[in-house]
């Protein structure tokens, strides 16, 4: 049998596993990402309004991102071994939450700001109340830049969740990892084209819920 | 009406934007705030619908202090035009248009109608552009909307700054036009920010001429261009002020004071102009043509006399020369 023939033997046998590691996987990055949008979007909103805090804050996420996540892993697991915590999901998920936050909140505040301010300036002289002009003005045209944000953040995810294995947050890195440790490698390969798969396609996606998301009147800008 | 009682606004940093200004804006004019860049003019405009607050003193609308209102409905009841237009990019023009009403929560069918009736007032045809977005509009266009926006709720009070300042000059002289016609409908007390004084001039009721935060004249326009009332006000008006003046005055007023010349047959190729046409216009069509006379005529085409560029000059000798006192400039 050639190389190729056993690699689709080896996908035939272990296409469940394929499956249930691609799940986790995509659960992993899902919940982080959903939590990372509830705290990273009205945080980016509020900075806004804040000067000082905003500096601050988007400073300390450009410094959480240059941290390799491997250590980021390697600071948590003492940390949460208080809680009994230590390895697995809940690691992870915090690891994913924290490098999701620069994207999203840099690119919510930088879209608000960049509202032009002679349509804020209109709002606000028309009579719209904050919330009336954060929802009916302002999200509305910074929606592109918002989305664009959460879509970098999930295709970084996706492959930062590749690491989380190695804390036994499980996902498609459990296969590469494997993989390394008996140099097999089908699980090596299967396990990175998996992942690359996944992030193509989470892109794609993404880059239809965009479109879908961006107002019909901006379209030409963006 | 719009009064605003000794008012003043003092900037962070000691920035004294308005210094002590006092004056009455009459229910139904058109003020024409003017000045040069800096003076004061957006800030006084801005304190009406409280984006500014005022450091001293007070404004009224009809009578009531603009403080002692709710902000949010204060600014619903008032007409607000900017110079960048302003709409909104995310909505269509019939969402821009009615985004007051649908803040007062208009129903569905009250805003149908009244979009309809202000597109038409606006001069833009109501059904093409409904679903249309701001930035398929040229920049008359989208300043259409922004007037028509502005009128949605049928304010009373109306502000505007520069409205029609990042217009090319001929479609901002249309619009200007378009602008005067509609006031002569809806009658809406109206301040308006300019710092061209050709723009004041054929705009205003009266003008406020600012300078430094302070007003130094407030007038009608022809009172600004014949009595200027000190050098900051002759100098802004320009030298050319007697020509200026000139628009206000049409071939009317002219055969009024000194009559019109007789008709010579003999002359070929003579243009005509409109018995009402202002005496500005009239004067650059007798200088565009070769022959020395044009024959008026009335709005039914009747010819009534013709006007040469001697007659012209005799009755601006005798509205401004004589009326003026005598100008120490030279
Ligand atoms: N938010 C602000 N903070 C501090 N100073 C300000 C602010 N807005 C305006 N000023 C200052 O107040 C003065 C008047 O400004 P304003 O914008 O009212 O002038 P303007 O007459 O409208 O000028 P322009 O014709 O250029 O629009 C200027 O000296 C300006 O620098
Ligand atoms: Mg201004």
């Amino acid at each position: 049998m050639t190389w190729f023939q056993e690699w689709i033997e080896f996908l035939n046998v272990n296409l469940p596993l394929i499956v249930d590691l691609t799940v986790e996987h995509v659960a992993l990055v899902g919940l982080a990402i959903l939590v990372a949008i509830l705290i990273g979007v009205p945080l980016g909103i509020y900075l806004t309004t804040n000067e000082y805090l905003a500096s601050t804050i988007l400073q300390a996420a450009s410094i959480m991102m240059t941290i390799p996540s491997i250590a980021l892993f390697g600071v948590m697991i003492p940390l949460l071994s208080i809680i009994n915590k230590g390895i697995g999901f809940v690691p992870a998920f915090i690891a994913l939450v924290l490098y999701s936050q620069l994207p999203i909140i840099r690119n919510t505040y930088t879209a608000i700001k960049n509202v032009d301010p002679g349509v804020r300036d209109a709002a606000i002289g028309l009579g719209m109340k904050t919330v009336q002009r954060l929802f009916r003005v302002e999200i509305p045209n910074a929606m592109p830049v918002i989305m664009a944000g959460i879509r970098t953040a999930v295709v970084m995810n996706i492959g930062i969740g590749v690491i989380a294995a190695f804390i036994g947050a499980g996902g498609l890195g459990v296969m590469i990892v494997q993989g390394i440790v008996r140099t097999d490698q089908y699980l090596i390969v299967t396990g990175s084209i998996a992942v690359s798969l996944l992030a193509i396609i989470a892109d794609v996606l993404l880059g239809s819920v965009q479109k879908w998301l961006t107002p019909k009147g901006l379209e030409t800008n963006s | 009406m719009i009064t605003f009682d000794h008012v003043t606004k003092i900037y962070e940093g000691d920035v004294k934007a308005v210094d002590d200004v006092a004056f009455t804006v009459e229910k139904g004019d058109i003020c024409v705030l003017l000045g040069p860049s800096g003076c004061g003019k957006t800030t006084l405009l801005r304190m009406v619908n409280r984006l500014e607050s005022i450091t001293e003193g007070e404004i009224r609308i009809n009578g009531k202090s603009n403080r002692d209102l709710d902000t949010i409905e204060l600014r619903r009841s008032i007409g607000y035009v900017i110079q960048s237009n302003g709409l909104f990019p995310n909505m269509t023009i019939e969402e821009n248009v009615t985004v007051v009403p649908s803040l007062l929560g208009w129903d569905r069918k009250k805003k149908r109608e009244r979009y309809h009736t202000l597109m038409e007032l606006v001069g833009l045809d109501p059904a093409e552009y409904r679903k249309r977005y701001p930035h398929e509009l040229s920049g008359g266009q989208q300043q259409r909307v922004g007037v028509a926006r502005a009128l949605a709720a049928d304010p009373p009070v109306m502000l505007m700054d520069e409205p029609f300042g990042a217009l090319d000059p001929i479609t901002r002289e249309r619009l200007q036009d378009e602008f005067i016609q509609i006031q002569r409908e809806v009658k809406k007390t109206i301040l308006f920010v300019s710092h061209d004084i050709d723009e004041a001039i054929k705009m205003g009721n009266k003008i406020v001429l600012m300078r430094d935060g302070k007003i130094m004249q407030h007038d009608t326009p022809s009172e600004i261009l014949v009595h200027p009332k000190n050098e900051f006000v002759s100098r802004f008006v320009g030298k050319d002020r007697a020509i200026k003046n000139l628009s206000l005055h049409t071939v009317e007023d002219l055969q009024k004071e000194i009559g019109l010349g007789d008709i010579n047959e003999t002359i070929q190729d003579t243009k005509t102009v409109n018995i009402h046409q202002d005496l500005r216009n009239t004067l650059s069509t007798l200088m565009n043509q070769e022959a020395e006379q044009v024959i008026v005529t009335d709005d039914h085409g009747e010819k009534l006399g013709t006007v040469t560029i001697d007659h012209v000059q005799r009755y601006l000798h005798l509205e401004i020369r004589e009326k003026a006192p005598v100008s120490t400039e030279g």
